[in-house]
């Protein structure tokens, strides 16, 4: 059966829900901008030598 | 089939607030401050979203601290009035859910950091977070009445960290940041502790007021007053400060001193007499003076910037 009458208990595990989704979404644009900027402000010049290196 | 009631504790259920509280957002607001003056008057530059990105790395270090610390004090936040209201007392969110958000944030934090910037960052941040939970929480704060003394390094790293972002080291520059609000903590919390003094003792934290007495205290207040102003003129000869700094540190100083110097001639009876005006608002100034000096900071280094040579020190 359904529950139909929600209570404060479901507002608040709601709450919680949208929190955790809204801190996982911004984790994946963080850390998606940060690669970014990595990737287009490293020198070429480390790049070779990190080849090199390997 | 029988009948059955389900009750609902719904005052115990936490809402994702609570869980964002354990964070303590209202010291993380200074942390983010003084980390982002630090990362402003340091010499050289990083990346915008780098420098945003070092900035969310330390709050997230210094909210895991404080969750960190609201796990271990647990039994001192249930006695004391101020702090009852927090989530661990409040029975929202249990101890160990406190330790698991303590520890995963704080490594998550002093990675991502020493990925997104450098690992001398990430280190002092690593060293601030051991600092708070281990040497303050967990051994002088219950064990001697200079806690706040040696435990307010921890609050005063961030200026330090921001700077490290960007040049990747520690110099007199940063390290007199550090000594800033190193110094400025104990006559803030002294002034807090005078008016709050019934709830330290109950929870048997062994603040000076409970220790040695209001007197001493009012004589500490007054003498690391003195000594934060030697400090916080020591700025002026780093090339970081400028004019808006020695504005801000001749008119604060002035008012904090003459604060210390009036919380000094009181006695008990004249404080309780007008209900501690004079500590109240000498703690509600102590709290202009530390945003003062850093937006001085601030002020001087944007202006630097644009006006080179704009800086009056440069002797170190």
């Amino acid at each position: 059966m359904a529950i139909t009458k929600l209570h404060e208990i479901h507002r608040r595990r709601k709450s919680r829900n949208v929190g955790l989704g809204l801190v996982l979404a911004v984790f994946v644009v963080l850390i998606l901008g940060l690669t970014m900027v990595k990737v287009t402000t490293t020198p070429i010049s480390n790049i070779g030598s990190a080849e090199a290196h390997n | 089939m029988t009948d059955a009631t389900i009750t609902l504790d719904d005052d115990k259920e936490a809402s994702f607030g609570d869980f964002f509280a354990l964070l303590k957002p209202r010291v993380m607001s200074l942390v983010v401050f003084t980390a982002m003056v630090g990362l402003i008057v340091a010499p050289g530059s990083v990346h915008p979203f780098v420098a945003f990105f070092s900035v969310l790395c330390i709050a997230i270090g210094g909210g895991a601290s404080g969750a960190l610390n609201m796990w271990y004090d647990a039994d001192i936040d249930r006695v004391m009035k101020r702090t009852q209201g927090r989530p661990i007392p409040a029975g929202k969110v249990t101890e160990g859910e406190a330790l698991a958000i303590g520890l995963t944030l704080s490594a998550f934090s002093v990675i991502m950091l020493g990925l997104a910037s450098n690992w001398v960052a990430a280190g002092l941040l690593a060293f601030t977070i051991f600092f708070y939970v281990v040497i303050y929480t967990m051994w002088l704060k219950r064990s001697t009445p200079q806690n706040i003394v040696i435990g307010g390094a921890a609050g005063a790293f961030p200026p330090m960290i921001g700077w490290a972002v960007v040049t990747g080291d520690i110099t007199i520059a940063s390290t007199l940041m550090f000594a800033l609000t190193f110094m400025w903590t104990p006559p803030h919390f002294w002034a807090l502790a005078l008016f709050m003094n019934s709830d330290y003792g109950k929870a048997k934290v062994p603040m000076l007021p409970v220790t040695h007495g209001t007197r001493v205290t009012r004589n500490h207040i007054l003498a690391y007053t003195l000594l934060l102003a030697v400090t916080a003129g020591a700025l002026l000869f780093t090339s970081i400060a400028g004019w808006v700094y020695l504005a801000a540190f001749l008119v604060m100083n002035t008012l904090f001193i003459l604060g210390a110097v009036k919380i000094w001639r009181r006695d008990d009876a004249a404080s309780k007499a007008d209900n501690f005006k004079a500590e109240r608002s000498f703690f509600k100034l102590s709290l202009a003076y530390l945003f003062a000096h850093f937006t001085a900071l601030m002020f001087d280094g944007m202006l630097s910037g644009l006006f080179d040579g704009m800086g009056i020190g440069g002797l170190f």
